[in-house]
């Protein structure tokens, strides 16, 4: 890294944690009720929004109603999502009359910004509308986010909150996200991306004549829209001239701003980004690494002030902060060191395929890692052609289970549930009824905070060993020998983890990965929610364990190490097998010279 | 379940804050302060006529221009209506032959010594409107021969066009190819 690289790294990095702090507390503020700068201006909006939709926001729910309510608001946004990708066609604002999604793809498409997902199995500035972008997934990409938080604080509410079922009102936490922290922080940062250069207009496509023609082979189709092939079974082509190139518009800076902040992902463009009407210059792309990462970071202050002792938020954004620099400076080095199969053909060894020049090394890298580690799934380079180390590092983060900031409110919760295991395995091994935060952790919370870190890891493993076996499932792969592994075991990580980024070669819009992957996601983002409402739901019943000598720590190092250790220590034991086959076979392929 | 009737309005609700109203308010706000930016970059000719976005990048392989990175969009490099990158993998035979192709094409046009990476591996988008500065200065000898400029000559205008990182440290040193062919026709 040179020094600017240096520079760009640790500012950004200053910036992320100075906001924490401030947003955090605010955080705290807005779901404990009490009045902030913004209160004047939403609590008036909130009332007459509780009055139509008939919601008693003094009512506190426990968590089977918590989590039903959940279940029942993302029933209802899949619907209407689905309903709005079938009927695009007939819908307003659709400038370039883009027809309607098949059922498939609105199914996975639907159930993927539902779920937090993200994931893209279409390519947006060809199959998407104006109406669809803004109306549809732009509203999804905010309600999900919500959603996420709702539940993160719930669960904070389970270990604050003594000899209690309640866990607080859904639809009023729900709303208050979506009002107090995702829209302003949204309106703010989609107006420093216009600055930057992000579009942000309803007007059509615009044709611009090319100063130099170019042009292209053509494959023949014949009237039924079949590849007429010559005698030798090759597609007959015909030459074709292009004179003029159609660029996309689109309200694309509102988009952008709450697909980073709220850790969805899903781009306005194909690809993603990368493109530079979505990240035009070092600094959005900066921003937009900012957006992704703030909410979950700033989350752990939020649990801090909430359970009365900020160092337990501190220790657990310490956990983050380490993994996600170790995984930055393997990517960076990396990719700084190149691929020595391009270096032998007289090439500068640096790899800069699927990279844009304008982020420089450290600004592509330093998205990769935020945008996997958080569940986001925005690429500002294709991971797909990332060395195999380098590639290994945004896989391997997934694979971790979004814990790394992870997604916003989904973050937090996973990683405390990584925390009552560390709790736990430490207790075994001291031989003591093991405590976090003063509750008493029981065969309840341990069953349930298994379920959270294993349901998507065990979906990943089933169904990436279903894929190898269907040939459907295999034929998608883009890329021959290992790396073709890489691609479908990322796809399928992806989706259950609800990240949404992709080894983008592998062609996604087939029967297997649309449904499967569908299925993917709706276990990945709802098991685990409904397992962590359950447990803070017994979590609150129990009375308060003052700590006493013998009680451990959780807000000091020696257990911010621990926690790391566990964390590696699953991740690695559940795929290790996994990446051996795809990645590190890769790598010594590429060593090797073939 | 008496939940389904906030479920039901919540989401109409909020779709009508964040589907409508926010992207209004941006959109109303972004032209009044950026309204070149929120329209997209757009430059024109001397008769006014948008001849491209600086942000989207466009197709040379005339040796007279500079010419960009390669392009994976899909049917011709550059083509804005299909972003993408190659996602081709780093041990896959038919990307390295293809880099191989085009490290022949640039030896055929007279480079010699190693080739920066950006010259001959596709961008992320396949619109990457910039190049290095060394791929820039690395065709001027081609470009000098095919116009009966000077190099020299050459380099300043080159020199003009090189964006500076932001700030002094953000992101990288770069040449927009665009911009720099449109100042190159505009020379004498």
């Amino acid at each position: 890294m040179n020094m600017h690289e240096w520079l760009q790294t640790i500012l950004l990095f200053l910036v992320l944690l100075a906001l924490i702090r401030p947003l955090g507390s605010f955080m705290a503020k807005v779901f404990q009720g009490e009045c902030t700068f913004l209160s004047p201006l939403f609590v008036p909006c909130e009332k007459v929004i509780y009055r139509i939709s008939g919601v008693n926001p003094e009512k506190e729910m426990g968590w089977k109603h918590y989590a039903g309510s959940v279940l029942l608001f993302n029933l209802v946004l899949f619907v209407g999502l689905f309903i709005m990708l079938l009927t695009q066609h007939l819908l307003p604002l659709n400038p370039q009359k883009i027809p309607a999604f098949t059922w498939q793809l609105a199914l996975n498409t639907a159930v993927s910004f539902t779920t937090n997902t993200n994931w893209q199995a279409y390519m947006g500035e060809q199959a998407a509308s104006y109406f669809t972008q803004m109306v549809g997934l732009a509203v999804h990409n905010f309600v999900s986010a919500a959603t996420g938080i709702a539940i993160a604080i719930a669960v904070i509410r389970g270990f604050v909150r003594r000899k209690t079922s309640l866990l607080g009102n859904f639809w009023v936490d729900m709303t208050r996200s979506t009002l107090y922290i995702l829209l302003p922080i949204s309106i703010i940062g989609a107006l420093l991306l216009v600055s930057q250069g992000v579009i942000q207009n309803f007007s059509a496509y615009k044709t611009v004549p090319l100063i130099q023609s170019t042009s292209y082979d053509k494959p023949k189709m014949d009237d039924k829209g079949n590849l007429i092939k010559d005698a030798a079974d090759k597609p007959v082509t015909e030459n074709v001239i292009v004179k003029e190139v159609t660029i996309p518009m689109g309200p694309v800076a509102s988009q952008e701003a709450i697909k980073e902040l709220g850790t969805n992902g899903g781009g306005f463009f194909n690809a993603n980004s990368a493109h530079p009407f979505e990240n035009p210059t070092p600094l959005s792309n900066m921003l937009e690494i900012l957006l992704i990462l703030l909410i979950p970071g700033a989350l752990t202050y939020t649990f801090g002030v909430m359970v009365g002792n900020t160092r337990q938020g501190w220790m657990l954004l310490g956990v983050m902060l380490v993994v996600l620099v170790g995984c930055f400076g393997v990517l960076q080095f990396a990719e700084s060191s190149g691929n020595p199969l391009v270096a032998k053909l007289g090439v500068q060894s640096i790899n800069m395929e699927g990279k844009e020049v304008r982020f420089g090394m450290a600004g592509s890298n330093l998205f990769t890692v935020a945008t996997t580690g958080t569940s986001c799934g925005a690429v500002n380079s294709m991971h797909d052609s990332l060395t195999p180390i380098g590639g290994m590092i945004p896989l391997s983060l997934i694979l971790l289970g979004e814990i790394i900031f992870g997604g916003v409110g989904s973050g937090l919760y996973t990683m405390l549930a990584f925390a009552i295991i560390a709790v736990f395995v430490s207790g075994l091994m001291i031989g003591r009824t093991p405590e976090y935060l003063g509750k008493k952790i029981e065969v309840r919370e341990m069953w349930m905070s298994i379920l959270v870190i294993l349901t998507a890891g065990v979906s990943v493993l089933i169904l990436s060993g279903i894929a190898m076996i269907t040939p459907q499932a295999v034929a998608s792969m883009s890329n021959p020998g290992a790396h073709g592994l890489s691609e479908v075991l990322y796809a399928l990580a992806s989706m259950a983890n609800n990240n949404g980024s992709a080894f983008a070669g592998l062609n996604a819009n087939v029967n297997f990965y649309n449904l499967f992957g569908s299925l993917a996601m709706t276990i990945g983002r709802y098991v685990p929610a409904i397992a962590v409402l359950a447990m803070a739901g017994s979590l609150a019943e129990k009375k308060y364990i003052p700590p006493s000598l013998g009680t451990l720590p959780t807000d000091k190092a020696p257990f911010a190490i621990w926690l790391t250790l566990v964390i590696l220590i699953v991740g690695a034991l559940t795929f290790f097998p996994a990446l051996a086959l795809g990645p590190i076979v890769e790598h010594l392929t590429m060593l090797g010279g073939n | 379940m008496n939940e389904i009737k906030p479920a039901i309005l919540l989401f109409i609700i909020l779709t009508i804050i964040c589907g409508g109203i926010y992207p209004a308010i941006v959109t109303g706000v972004a032209y009044a302060l950026f309204p070149k930016q929120a329209a997209g970059s757009f430059i024109s000719d001397k008769g006014g006529k948008e001849i491209g976005s600086t942000l989207i990048g466009q197709p040379f392989s005339d040796p007279k221009y500079f010419w960009p990175r390669p392009s994976a969009s899909t049917d011709f490099g550059y083509n804005s209506m299909a972003s993408g990158g190659s996602n081709a993998g780093p041990t896959n035979p038919d990307y390295l032959k293809t880099v191989g192709d085009r490290v022949k094409a640039l030896r055929d046009s007279g480079v010699t010594g190693k080739v920066p990476a950006d010259l001959v591996q596709a961008s992320a988008s396949g619109l990457d409107p910039h190049i290095t500065p060394e791929s820039a200065l690395l065709q001027v000898p081609r470009i000098a021969k095919a116009r009966g400029i000077s190099e020299e000559q050459l380099r300043i205008v080159v020199g003009k066009q090189i964006e500076e990182r932001q700030f002094g440290f953000m992101g990288a040193l770069r040449v927009n190819v665009l911009v720099l062919n449109v100042a190159l026709d505009g020379e004498k």
